[in-house]
């Protein structure tokens, strides 16, 4: 499996994904700058987790204008894969790659902890080496992680089993609508959620719980 | 030609910063203070002089970029 991971000014997980993807591929992505408009050919795209441009304006919102986006567009809409962490999440729901919107915190504050998820979806290839209903921990780090889409987005993305992953009972950690951390497109090759899967595919680390991801997509990528 | 635009959260959508200063604003003795909602203004200098013309660059600004029009409004006011 071949991969990619966009680097934007402040991104700052861009080295945990390569780290990951290195170790669970045994390929070192390509890393690829934000003004670079192609794409090398690859088979995942990674928007990793950060600060890009600052979250100037609001987060994601300047990295989707960047002109790498409109390359990683077109590699969705060839039904490549896109993996978006964090920052990477808000990048696509910017670009309407993803629907919704991720907001402010509902209590206004940064959270950095590990936290429980349910996987809600394994029919996707970013899933399908997790159990149905199997409970996992990644860690989140983010100020602005609440997802926001209106009740009929919100039921359009349960009635097409497009929630992979939702925070446990009781462990929302940021107010978002049903409880939801990880969603995916219609075409279900775009992923985007909050809660870090690639800082959990190591003991050493904490975890290893972010590691049947990366395996999911090298199973559905080979 | 000037022009100020206005972004603001849609109806319905949480504000828990606009609820924080409500909050604050009570604790300030202001008991007066109900809902409170915050938002943006955005100063732009344009060259021209069409104020349609610019009405109607404003309002591609604020749909591709200004605003995330999933959970804001945009007003635009040109001076």
């Amino acid at each position: 499996m071949k991969s990619a991971v966009i680097v934007f000014p402040a991104s700052n997980c861009d080295r945990d994904a390569k780290v990951a993807l290195t170790q669970m591929t045994g390929k070192a992505p390509a890393m690829v700058w934000h003004q670079d408009s192609e794409l090398p050919d690859v088979d995942l795209v990674v928007l990793p987790g950060g600060f890009s441009y600052g979250d100037y304006l609001r987060c994601g919102a300047m990295a989707s204008q960047s002109a790498v986006m409109k390359s990683v567009k077109a590699h969705a809409d060839k039904g490549g894969m896109v993996l978006g962490v964090c920052n990477g999440f808000q990048v696509l729901t910017e670009s309407h790659m993803l629907p919704g919107a991720l907001m402010r915190n509902a209590a206004l504050k940064f959270v950095c902890k590990p936290v429980g998820l349910e996987v809600q979806e394994t029919q996707s290839g970013f899933t399908r080496k997790y159990e149905n209903a199997q409970r996992v921990t990644f860690p989140v780090a983010h100020g602005e992680g609440s997802y926001f889409a209106d009740e009929d987005t919100l039921d359009r993305l349960e009635g097409e089993n497009r929630v992979a992953f939702r925070y446990a009972k009781g462990e929302n950690p940021n107010g978002s609508a049903r409880d939801i951390a990880g969603i995916l497109s219609e075409k279900r090759n775009v992923l985007g959620l909050m809660p870090h899967p690639e800082r959990v595919v190591d003991d050493v680390l904490g975890g290893t719980d972010g590691r049947a991801l990366f395996q999911s997509l090298i199973e559905a990528l080979s | 030609m000037k022009a100020r635009v206005f972004i603001t959260l849609k109806n319905g959508v949480l504000d828990p910063q606009g609820k924080a200063i409500g909050h604050a604003l009570n604790g300030l003795g202001f008991a007066s203070v109900g809902e409170v909602r915050q938002g943006k203004v955005i100063d732009l200098e344009l060259a021209g002089s069409d104020a349609e013309k610019a009405r109607t660059e404003l309002k591609a600004m604020c749909e591709k970029l200004l605003a995330n029009t999933v959970i804001e409004k945009y007003e635009i006011e040109l001076k």
